[in-house]
């Protein structure tokens, strides 16, 4: 047990009166990729904020194995410094210059962008800049990421596009990852397991795990039948294929 | 080559345009004093004005009370910038003392300086401390202000991407709070140069026996309009070219991000 990296038990949160978060438990094993969807509202980021230690639960355990970064929606870099001063802060721990040099050019041609090393965040698209904080929390030797909604901020083509660098840089670099999302295609082309969270205060309401290799296609059959689940589980589908398909099969029967 | 043309052109419509201006103001000024409408010892004519300019350039005066005008608001602007941005950061981190001091400091901070010259002088004297003293007021409660400020709307985010990369205490000060809020102390420090730059003129007139606000009262009981706007007009270059200085500021590459967003 005591490898799992991130490890929840019977998490409450409330703040005041409002209960956010009951009674969740998770564990996400060493390299395993999990996402958390939901309502928009339902304690998600709260979610987020107890793994990553920022806030504390009201009951219940959290326990860490590891060094965690979180990757945010946008505005996470610090804007005074460089692209490749931004990526150096997650090689604090090296203290050689040289090396620390070094493995800031590896990063800038994982994420593809060198020539960029001297810009400062305003000068880059959104797209290049969820890149760098990706490259910034992959840097060194971090164990968990977790990442709140690092790509609604996008476009959606650009969301796309990200998807598969993700998924390239994890396969690069594995990672313990959790991320939360309202983007439920996104859940579904990028976890090994989503987890779907109810109305507040949020419950562990449905699991599903997807076995097939990333990067997927997005019109992977397994990635659409996972989308269609979830949203099924949301209440926004409502199995209209299946009892079309059904009635088909009745007609030609 | 489109690109550079244009800019050639841009840069001596910027310089064309502004002198045409002026031009056209000394022309209205030399008409207004041609036509008599006023009489020779209310207004002078330019002539006189640049024979005034040259006498004191000759003289000394001028160049002596520039110097001491610079000197006076350099004392009290850099000792009200260097107080009130560590007190603006206390403030601005701790909620409490916020509360507590805010009040006060609104109060003071629109409070005309102007108010204290004779207090200044009682305790001061006619002299440079007076007029530090008044400049420092007039520059220290809006540097406080702002800089709290700034400090109190610094996203929580930068402060939660510190602590995971293992940036605290003092190394979070300066890698993290200072410079979030450069852009903003760039900006509140040419907005206070100029405010102790206008406030040191009305210092001098009071409370000095040199200076160029002294010098527009001595011109001004001497009656000798021509001085008084050959002052005036040093009064407005200096007051353009200090913040053509701090205008250098924002020019730094780590603090453009606060101004092109």
């Amino acid at each position: 047990m005591s490898s799992k990296p991130l490890q929840l038990e019977k998490v409450s949160r409330s703040f005041g009166p409002v209960e956010v978060l009951r009674e969740i438990s998770l564990s996400i094993a060493r390299g395993e990729f999990v996402a958390v969807v939901g309502p928009s509202g339902c304690g998600k980021t709260t979610l987020l904020n107890l793994m990553s230690g920022f806030d504390q639960p009201s009951s219940g355990l959290i326990a860490r194995d590891g060094q965690v970064r979180m990757v945010y929606q946008q505005d996470g870099l610090f804007p005074w410094l460089t692209v490749a001063e931004n990526i150096a802060l997650g090689l604090r721990h090296l203290k050689k210059q040289q090396e620390q040099a070094r493995q800031t050019d590896e990063l800038l041609r994982l994420i593809r962008l060198e020539g960029f090393e001297s810009h400062y965040p305003h000068q880059l698209s959104g797209g290049m800049r969820q890149r760098v904080e990706l490259a910034r929390a992959l840097a060194g030797q971090s164990d968990i990421l977790l990442l709140d909604e690092p790509f609604s901020a996008l476009d959606y083509l650009t969301r796309l596009r990200l998807r598969q660098e993700l998924a390239r840089l994890l396969d690069e670099r594995p990672r313990t990852v959790a991320l939360v999302t309202h983007d439920i295609e996104e859940a579904a082309q990028l976890a090994d397991r989503v987890i779907v969270l109810s109305e507040r205060p949020a419950q562990i309401r449905y699991e599903l795990s997807i076995a097939v290799k990333r990067p997927r296609d997005l019109t992977h059959p397994e990635v659409v039948s996972a989308i269609h689940c979830i949203l099924t589980e949301l209440g926004i589908e409502h199995d209209h294929e299946r009892a079309a398909g059904k009635s088909l099969a009745a007609l030609t029967e | 080559m489109a690109v550079e043309t244009t800019e050639n052109t841009n840069a001596a419509k910027s310089f064309l345009l502004p002198l045409v201006v002026v031009v056209a103001l000394v022309a209205l000024w030399t008409a207004v004093w041609a036509s008599g409408a006023f009489h020779e010892s209310a207004l002078p004519s330019p002539i006189a004005v640049m024979r005034g300019f040259g006498e004191e350039l000759k003289s000394g005066r001028l160049i002596n009370d520039l110097i001491t005008s610079l000197f006076r608001v350099s004392c009290g602007f850099g000792l009200a910038a260097a107080l009130g941005i560590p007190l603006g950061l206390w403030l601005g981190q701790k909620l409490s003392a916020r509360i507590a001091f805010l009040p006060i400091i609104n109060f003071f901070r629109n409070l005309s300086p102007l108010a204290w010259i004779p207090f200044a002088i009682l305790w001061f004297g006619v002299g440079d401390a007076s007029a530090i003293f008044l400049i420092f007021l007039s520059a220290f409660f809006p540097v406080i202000l702002a800089t709290m400020a700034a400090v109190a709307n610094i996203p929580t985010v930068y402060f939660r991407v510190a602590q995971n990369y293992g940036i605290n205490g003092l190394e979070r000060l300066t890698q993290v709070t200072l410079p979030a809020i450069l852009p903003q102390i760039i900006t509140t420090l040419r907005v206070t140069a100029g405010l102790s730059w206008l406030v040191v003129v009305a210092a001098e007139m009071i409370a000095g026996r040199d200076g160029l606000g002294f010098a527009v009262m001595d011109s001004r009981n001497g009656l000798r309009t021509d001085l008084l706007v050959v002052e005036m007009i040093v009064i407005g270059l200096i007051g353009v070219a200090l913040d053509r200085l701090l205008v250098q500021l924002t020019k730094i590459q780590s603090v453009r991000w606060g101004y092109e967003r």
